[in-house]
């Protein structure tokens, strides 16, 4: 008696949904970095309100995005990492940038205020080299005169799990420091030659302000909504910038996007105003779609997300893309095609 | 006198529970088979995806501490050297503190203290893991920072060859920090196993040592202990098994890093199950991937060597008490 009314109920409950499932709009999935996981499910929340369409993402990391992607599991994958052309290829792919954040250095040092601090990219990479391990060594000072520093060792504090956060930072690092790019290199994890790991931005954030005399590298959202220590660095033109959101669009307006497949890493970036450690992150989507309509929901939606999502990327501290910059994505997209070779979705339309 | 038809109802009733028992006894088989599937599958899978990385590094895993991704170099020593050592720590620590609580519940303390006291330490055993991280990262490592490793550098530091153990800054993240923090976590295991068998010692034999004018003490390090040894070991090898895997606890709290180059418990390190978690989502290259694989296999491999190796200890016990006694 009471088995069957459950199975009636059951089957009621499929019946409905499956009623739903032909009158609902589509539904796609999306899988990859942690990064731009909050913002990708503001965007998703309202786009649902908006027009009733679904998406799905889940914050796996942008290694699992990727793999995902190319085992076409997913409609979509997000890295924080850009793949290069040759790899794009290798697996029929195309990508896109959609929103821009910055790395920021932080430390923690008593009577030091925010912004206080000057870095320049080669000091810092000597720090994080381990070759300057007390804050009132020479270079230190040399480049903050006025600044009182203690005689306290550098704790060295980086991130424990692979992170795009990472691949920016080492990415700057090789890009400033010659011995850096030849002993440690770039990556979303490296041999870290000195210094204790954190995970995720959080760890980081917890290490740096519980040791004194620590430094470490956070989020820019981190860093504002716990008002941590900031520095400030020296970019490609020689001036000292503020990581906010007007030096990291700074960053993003010096690059040059038109070239191939948006392979741009937003770091050391000309333009006297801009952040040293910025980046954009990606969209991965197949050239050649096996499910048209599912392909051109993705596009859609992240055509939707240009339009109406800046103010929500603002409020959780990233920084939306140029309008010129969104225009060369939206003609990327004819690159997105059926199997009889038409655009799956044409922008604008 | 029975009725044909009663006869043919019971024989029916018979060949029903016969068929009954075939089934169960069937599915019970069954069962037992599929977990031992289980493990050869999940050994021949570890393998199989490890296969690129042994292929690649050999024995040379296991004496490179490399971690390099973006040189696709990998070496396993200092994950393999933070697990064994902080799970070795943890039960050091966690052995002789769950012996007492043990002795104390079963032997010393009031009647009325006893059940609150069990449930207390049972239900610290369910606390989770990241619990234990959160708060051994936020509440206990700046307090071992402050107090506990500035006093073991001054005091244990300065003994000659230990002292390289005790050297370095107290920053409160590290080796030592993350084995402390495995002992809290492992010492309820131990404990509820120990107080189980404890219990189980008869009442005669107690008697008999106390009528003998044995002290507390000397009845449970003459009696309690022989008696109950094997259950005494298994317990310590479930707290340890526990102390080998654990990971979310461990990521917070170790520094995670695979430098290996200072002997220091002071200093950070990283575990086989922490590197794992950490790095597994973001490992683009698939020799990085492979290169995890192997480590899960090796830590498969040291529970499976850990666990023998209690089951021979036990073994050999159990003979050279038939002899002796």
């Amino acid at each position: 008696m009471n088995a069957s009314r459950i199975f009636r109920a059951v089957l009621l409950a499929a019946a409905t949904s499956a009623a739903f499932a032909t009158v609902q709009a589509a539904e796609i999935t999306g899988a990859g970095a942690t990064f731009p996981a909050p913002i990708y499910s503001k965007w998703a929340d309202a786009y649902q309100k908006a027009t009733g369409n679904k998406i799905n993402y889940q914050s796996i990391g942008s290694g699992g995005g990727i793999k995902q992607i190319t085992a076409k599991t997913v409609d979509f994958g997000a890295s924080d990492m850009p793949l290069k052309q040759e790899e794009l290829d290798k697996n029929g792919l195309v990508q896109f940038p959609t929103v821009i954040g910055g790395v920021v250095p932080v430390v923690n040092l008593q009577g030091i205020k925010p912004g206080q601090l000057k870095f320049t990219g080669a000091l810092l990479a000597d720090i994080y080299l381990g070759k300057i391990v007390k804050w009132n060594e020479k270079a230190i000072a040399d480049l903050n005169p006025g600044v009182v520093l203690p005689d306290l060792p550098i704790a060295v504090v980086r991130r424990a799990d692979g992170s795009g956060t990472s691949f920016l930072f080492t990415n700057y690092l090789s890009k400033v420091s010659p011995e850096w790019k030849q002993k440690v290199g770039e990556g979303t994890a490296v041999q870290w030659p000195t210094g204790m790991g954190g995970k995720g931005n959080e760890g980081v954030a917890s290490f740096v302000q519980r040791i004194n005399g620590a430094i470490g590298y956070v989020e820019y959202a981190y860093v504002k909504q716990n008002k941590m220590t900031y520095a400030q660095l020296k970019n490609a033109a020689g001036h000292y910038a503020e990581p906010d959101d007007k030096t990291f669009k700074a960053a993003a307006a010096g690059a040059d996007w038109s070239k191939s497949a948006f392979y741009e890493i937003l770091t050391e970036q000309a333009g006297k105003e801009a952040w040293p450690i910025t980046g954009a992150t990606f969209i991965l989507v197949h050239k050649l779609q096996d499910k048209p309509a599912q392909g051109a929901e993705v596009l859609k939606f992240f055509e939707w997300a240009y339009m109406n999502g800046g103010k929500m990327a603002d409020d959780l501290d990233y920084v939306a893309l140029p309008e010129s910059l969104i225009k060369l994505i939206h003609n990327s997209w004819t690159n997105v095609k059926d199997a009889a070779g038409k655009p799956v979705f044409t922008a604008g339309k | 006198m029975v009725t044909n038809s009663e006869k043919n109802a019971r024989a029916a009733k018979t060949a029903k529970n016969r068929f009954a028992d075939m089934l169960f006894r069937n599915l019970t088989r069954a069962m037992a088979t599929l977990t031992l599937l289980l493990l050869v599958g999940i050994i021949v899978s570890l393998t199989i995806g490890a296969w690129p990385s042994i292929k690649a590094f050999g024995w040379g895993f296991f004496a490179s501490s490399e971690w390099n991704p973006p040189a696709d170099r990998f070496g396993g020593l200092g994950p393999m050297y933070g697990t064994l050592i902080t799970a070795f720590i943890a039960v050091a620590i966690a052995l002789p503190i769950s012996f007492g609580i043990a002795l104390f519940l079963t032997e010393l303390s009031p009647a009325w203290l006893r059940r609150p006291l069990g449930i207390a330490i049972e239900l610290l055993a369910g606390i989770p893991s990241i619990v234990y991280g959160m708060w051994g990262l936020l509440v206990f490592s700046p307090v071992f920072a402050s107090t506990v490793q500035p006093w073991l550098a001054k005091t244990l530091g300065q003994v000659p060859l230990i002292g390289k153990l005790f050297a370095g800054p107290p920053i409160g993240i590290g080796i030592l920090a993350a084995g402390i923090i495995l002992a809290i976590m492992i010492i309820p295991f131990i404990t509820s196993v120990m107080r189980d068998v404890f219990e189980l010692t008869p009442a005669m034999l107690k008697e008999s040592c106390y009528g003998l004018g044995g002290t507390t003490w000397e009845v449970v390090w003459n009696v309690v202990l022989p008696y109950t040894r094997v259950g005494v070991i298994g317990g310590t090898m479930l707290g340890l098994g526990r102390a080998l895997g654990e990971t979310m606890a461990v990521t917070f709290i170790i520094g995670n890093t695979s430098v290996l180059d200072s002997f220091s418990l002071f200093m950070p390190g990283n575990s086989i199950a922490s590197a794992l978690a950490n790095e597994f989502a973001e490992a683009t290259s698939p020799l990085y991937t492979s290169a995890l694989i192997e480590l899960g296999l090796v830590l498969f491999f040291i529970t499976f060597v850990v666990l023998s190796f209690s089951k021979l200890l036990l073994f050999s016990l159990e003979k050279k008490a038939g002899t002796t006694s």
